[in-house]
């Protein structure tokens, strides 16, 4: 009787360090990912994931430094075309396969050449490569392409298990294999997606958890009510008006950086018949309605001042922002003369498209109270995403209010969108000046130089205004108080590489 | 709660006339029709009468006073953007009621004609407009309802088409069965014999038989109506910004619900008052119509 | 019986038909081009062209149309846009959840709503009765979706008494699986319990008055025996047939409420990729439902005929 009691109590106190040790961090997510496939996947909350499931070339300092990652250099050949890397040697998938040169290769033509590759644009300049030895890699460009290395910092640069996708195909996302510090466990969808330790994983002395499980929770205060009550330790995309609760909250602290993207007004400029209209036709009045608003008072009363104003498309605190035009202040007197010299001194009505989720019509029903007292009566056409991405590309709007969800390399910011036949230029803007100075900022490799063009980019973009930029959103995590080690990037994600809980 | 309640179709009466007075008296005498009447015409005489009470304009900004909690100057208190809650519950009012009254006129206005012609023309006409009474009925209501709002685009006036479409099937059933039986009747069947016109017949018999189970089962339907209205509402497919409606409220105010709850409050009960007023209302209309109990 | 049976299954084929184009045709109603979602921010053109070559979309609707019926009578519903998981896998994952909420929502409706129907007929025109009626009444009126938004607020936000979301599946932990969806199901069956309430009370009062009630009371049994054992008996036969529709009723009914509880059920699936524009998921579980709906009345109708012998043929 008595032996059994101890033994019961030993198997306990067994199962209790046990349970101690197999850590678990749970992770809520705003969105439920779409295929966990890199090369086929688009959403901005699948990235989260990857970045413990997948590790790439190379990754990025929380200054947007490119540093060695998978790849433990690289070179450029003097005119630009030519690029070599050197890879690690002690680096294995998680199915066994071991990475090298060959690897890599295969995975560059999967980037290039799967038919549902999400990443040919990425990789499009890439046009032969070849195995220089087990550890080098040379690519050769159509044209010398500066924003290459930046690409291999995302999804283009994630390296699958080649024995897997060649086995799966398209279906590799229903069980993805890579070689980051977790590897893939189970999913239900909207449920959850279940990770765990990759024991043989590089740099696995700075993995802490046996496994980490992501739990798509999309409403905010449903995410931040699990934190608090213990039932996640982080979420990411807190709500900006969370954020005074969560501050005030001892068992929870707050992670933020300003983010890549961009949040702005894109009015049709040059698309078909909707874009005879004011708006579209006179930069004054563009740049009436981009005075008529306050943008600080924008993200006081919508985001009670936690995001960054902008006008451009990179942030403020960015080394690529063009400081010779600060956020504008707002000016209806000035408003008001735009409107008069472009002929329209009694006001203006356009409509502009909303995607209908509550955050961004709030948005737009402040930017709409504030450019009335201009005199510019805005219209709200709101609408599901999918719909208003469908009349944008058609050219079935006035203005549109939309997004960018940023790129490492400043080209991803803007050169799709402004240059003439640019794939996301929607409102087929031209002007040769500014593709002149994008065209140009791809060619070299020195920052200083392409600095020069973007500023000068910037300049015209300021007198055109194509895009009426708005803001920069915040990346906002909340942790429970037990977690440390965890490091913000301006990029969203959620590296756990030193982050423990006690 | 979004499914629509099912009328049980009533014996047909063949001396109409005379049941006015007896079906007023027997409405007076049930409390909770009553009730119900009141809260219902409260809601409409409020929402008639939004353009002239002492509020401030449903759209009218306060960056100063953002999510202010109700106070003397804002009862209800403020929403996300400094607009008075209360001005916009009354504003939305109009919305909500508008959008149950519109969608069950579209639902009445294309099923009581199909129902009839079905139970009138029996046969092939039947069969046909039976399998796609059917095959509506399949769907569920809501799922049917937000297929369609997204297919017509987010507006009210396209969640009403969506709620009226989506609520027709169960006006042809009852228009339907509701003919069947009169048609059974002697009286009918004797009129035929002496040679009366099928709209006379329609028109003299049919219809009026079929108005009391109609007019119950259309505002019982106005109830789930609303609710449907607010549902779509609140998924964005219904009311868009910065027009007030109920469900377009509680679709912002989910985000606040710790820092605002009064934003969620308010609106969240005025749907259940109004809903309530109809759903009472149209139990009593149906005691008082129901031809069999005394 | 067989008679009935074979011929109603005949008459729903030409409706399953109808609902398989109805449904079908959803592609072609919604606005807004999947493959311009699917293809990302940087909806690269050529990958467009690829995604609609991959999924057909370039075919005239019917060949689109016969090809997917033609799947479906194998049991193959396609695969999701979205993550490429096929739609008959999804469907066999979530219908389980709601499955299980709707059960724990009928036995909460039953609960409530059938002794308070006993009882209200019981009492047939005192104020227990109105009181009874107009709380039924209440939780008809109240829109579900914001009862489950205040019930997060009071419950998990305020007290922290039950987690606002974070499903478990019933096989994995029994009890965290019904504490997490307590909630849930209390807002879903709130009408349920007020319906059946109804049913059971007008049953109920029929029963009452019928003979036999009336011969069990002269008989001098005491009155709780009477309302027991001979009135609630007749009076469930009825009220079993619309708890199996009010079933049915539930499974629908859960689209908002596993929207707000964020449980990965049928109805969340539908809703999300009705927003995702997700067609073959849309399809497939509309499709779905449809026949399993009209399988359900089906049913009805049958255990509706065998309780009752005398109904005839209408």
């Amino acid at each position: 009787m008595q032996i059994g009691k101890m033994l019961t109590a030993a198997a306990l106190l067994a199962l209790s360090t046990s349970l101690a040790q197999a850590q678990d961090l749970k992770i809520g997510l705003q969105d439920d990912p779409d295929i966990l496939d890199p090369d086929q996947s688009r959403t901005f909350v699948g990235r989260i994931v990857y970045a413990s499931l997948c590790d790439k070339l190379v990754d990025i300092t929380p200054d947007l430094e490119i540093v060695p990652a998978l790849a433990t250099g690289w070179e450029w050949n003097e005119a630009g075309t030519e690029l070599t890397m050197t890879l690690r040697d002690d680096v294995v998938f998680h199915d066994g396969t071991p990475f090298n040169a060959d690897a890599v290769a295969a995975n560059l033509d999967r980037s290039k050449n799967l038919e549902t590759s999400r990443r040919k644009s990425e990789v499009r300049s890439i046009e032969s490569w070849e195995v220089v030895d087990d550890t080098t890699i040379k690519m050769t460009l159509s044209a010398p392409d500066a924003t290459l290395i930046a690409q291999f910092a995302d999804r283009s640069g994630m390296m699958l298990s080649p024995t897997a996708f060649e086995a799966a195909g398209e279906d590799f996302g229903s069980a993805p294999v890579c070689a980051g510090p977790f590897k893939f466990k189970e999913r239900i969808q909207q449920d959850r997606i279940v990770l765990e330790k990759f024991a043989d994983y590089y740099r696995a002395d700075e993995i802490n958890f046996d496994s980490v499980t992501f739990l798509p929770i999309a409403d905010t205060t449903v995410r931040l009510a699990n934190l608090r009550a213990g039932d996640l330790d982080m979420l990411e995309r807190l709500a900006a008006t969370d954020v005074a609760s969560v501050e005030a909250d001892d068992g929870l602290q707050l992670e933020r950086a300003t983010s890549l993207g961009y949040q702005g007004i894109t009015p049709n400029v040059g698309n078909g018949e909707a874009a005879n209209n004011p708006l579209g036709q006179s930069n004054l009045v563009r740049k009436a309605l981009s005075l008529s608003i306050d943008r600080n008072a924008l993200n006081e009363v919508v985001f009670e001042g936690a995001f960054a104003t902008g006008n451009q498309p990179f942030a403020p605190t960015s080394p690529w922002y063009n400081a010779d035009f600060p956020v504008p202040e707002r000016d209806i007197e000035a408003a008001k003369a735009l409107l008069a010299e472009a002929g329209v001194a009694d006001g203006v009505t356009i409509e502009v498209q909303v995607a209908n989720n509550p955050v961004q019509t709030q948005v737009m029903q402040v930017v709409q109270a504030m450019a009335a007292e201009a005199g510019i009566t805005i219209e709200l056409a709101a609408k599901e995403f999918a719909t208003l991405l469908a009349d944008q590309s058609a050219g079935n709007y006035t203005a549109s209010q939309i997004g960018w969800s940023g790129r490492v390399d400043p080209d991803g910011n803007i050169h799709q969108f402004m240059t003439s036949g640019g794939g996301l230029n929607d409102s087929k803007y031209v002007n040769p000046a500014i593709d002149t100075a994008l065209n140009e900022a791809r060619l070299s490799t020195d920052p200083a130089v392409r600095k020069e063009s973007y500023n000068a980019a910037v300049a015209i973009q300021q007198e055109d205004m194509p895009i009426i930029y708005l803001y920069h959103p915040v990346w906002i995590w909340a942790l429970d108080d037990s977690l440390s080690g965890f490091q913000a990037y301006p990029d969203g994600m959620i590296r756990l590489h030193g982050v423990s809980q006690n | 709660m979004t499914a629509i309640p099912d009328t049980q179709s009533f014996a047909p009466d063949p001396v109409l006339p005379k049941r006015k007075s007896r079906v007023w008296a027997k409405f007076k005498r049930s409390p909770s029709a009553l009730l119900g009447g009141v809260i219902v015409l409260f809601f409409v005489i409020v929402a008639l009468l939004a353009p002239f009470l002492p509020i401030p304009g449903p759209l009218e900004t306060d960056w100063g006073a953002v999510r202010k909690a109700p106070s003397a100057a804002h009862l209800f208190g403020t929403d996300e953007i400094g607009r008075d809650v209360l001005s916009r519950m009354i504003w939305g009012a109009q919305a909500s009621l508008l959008a149950g009254v519109v969608s069950v006129l579209i639902a009445v206005a294309m099923g009581v004609p199909l129902g009839v012609i079905a139970g009138y023309r029996r046969g092939w006409t039947d069969a046909a407009i039976s399998r796609v009474t059917e095959a509506l009925l399949a769907a569920p209501f809501l799922i049917l309802a937000i297929a369609l709002a997204a297919f017509l685009g987010p507006s009210l006036t396209n969640a009403m088409i969506a709620i009226g479409v989506s609520a027709t099937p169960v006006f042809i059933r009852l228009a339907r069965a509701q003919t069947l039986s009169v048609m059974t009747e002697d009286y009918v069947e004797s009129a035929r014999a002496i040679g009366v016109g099928h709209v006379a017949l329609i028109w003299r018999y049919i219809l009026p038989n079929i108005f009391p189970p109609i007019l119950v089962q259309g505002t019982l339907t106005i109830a789930t109506a609303i609710i449907a209205e607010a549902a779509l509402s609140f998924l964005g497919l219904g009311q868009q910004p910065p027009a007030p409606s109920w469900g377009a409220m509680l679709n912002v105010a989910k985000n606040f619900l710790e820092q605002a709850p009064w934003m969620a409050l308010y609106p969240g009960m005025a749907i259940f008052l109004v809903v309530l007023g109809f759903n009472l209302l149209g139990d009593g209309l149906r005691d008082a119509l129901d031809p069999r109990d005394n | 019986m067989l008679g009935f049976l074979s011929r109603r299954l005949l008459i729903a084929i030409p409706t399953i038909i109808l609902i398989s184009i109805f449904v079908f045709s959803l592609q072609k109603l919604l606005p807004g081009d999947p493959v311009l979602v699917m293809a990302g921010e940087e909806r690269d053109p050529d990958l467009i062209a690829a995604l609609r070559e991959k999924y057909r979309l370039n075919d005239p609707i019917f060949v689109q149309y016969f090809a997917w019926a033609g799947n479906a009578l194998r049991g193959d519903l396609g695969i999701s846009l979205r993550t490429n998981q096929p739609v008959t896998e999804l469907i066999g994952e979530k219908l389980p959840v709601t499955i299980q909420l709707a059960v724990m929502a009928l036995i909460i409706a039953m609960v409530i709503g059938i002794p308070a129907g006993v009882i209200s007929a019981y009492k047939k025109g005192t104020w227990v009765d109105w009181l009874a009626n107009l709380i039924a009444l209440s939780g008809l009126s109240v829109p579900n979706f914001w009862l489950g938004i205040m019930l997060i607020l009071l419950v998990s936000v305020k007290l922290g008494w039950l987690p606002a979301s974070g499903y478990q599946p019933f096989s994995e932990d029994p009890l965290q699986s019904i504490r997490t969806m307590l909630m849930p199901a209390l807002v879903l069956g709130t009408a349920t319990a007020a319906t059946l309430m109804r049913h059971t009370r007008s049953a109920m009062l029929s029963v009452l008055q019928s003979d036999y009630v009336r011969t069990a009371r002269a008989k001098g049994l005491r009155e709780h025996t009477v309302l027991i054992k001979h009135a609630l008996r007749n009076a469930l036969v009825p009220v079993v047939t619309v708890t199996a529709l009010l079933f049915g009723e539930l499974l629908a009914g859960a689209v908002l409420t596993e929207q707000i509880f964020t449980i990965p059920g049928f109805g969340k699936l539908v809703v999300d990729a009705v927003f995702n524009r997700d067609y073959a998921v849309v399809q497939g579980i509309v499709l779905c439902t449809g026949i399993a709906f009209i399988f359900m009345n089906i049913l009805a109708d049958a255990a509706y005929r065998l309780l009752n012998p005398r109904m005839r043929d209408t």
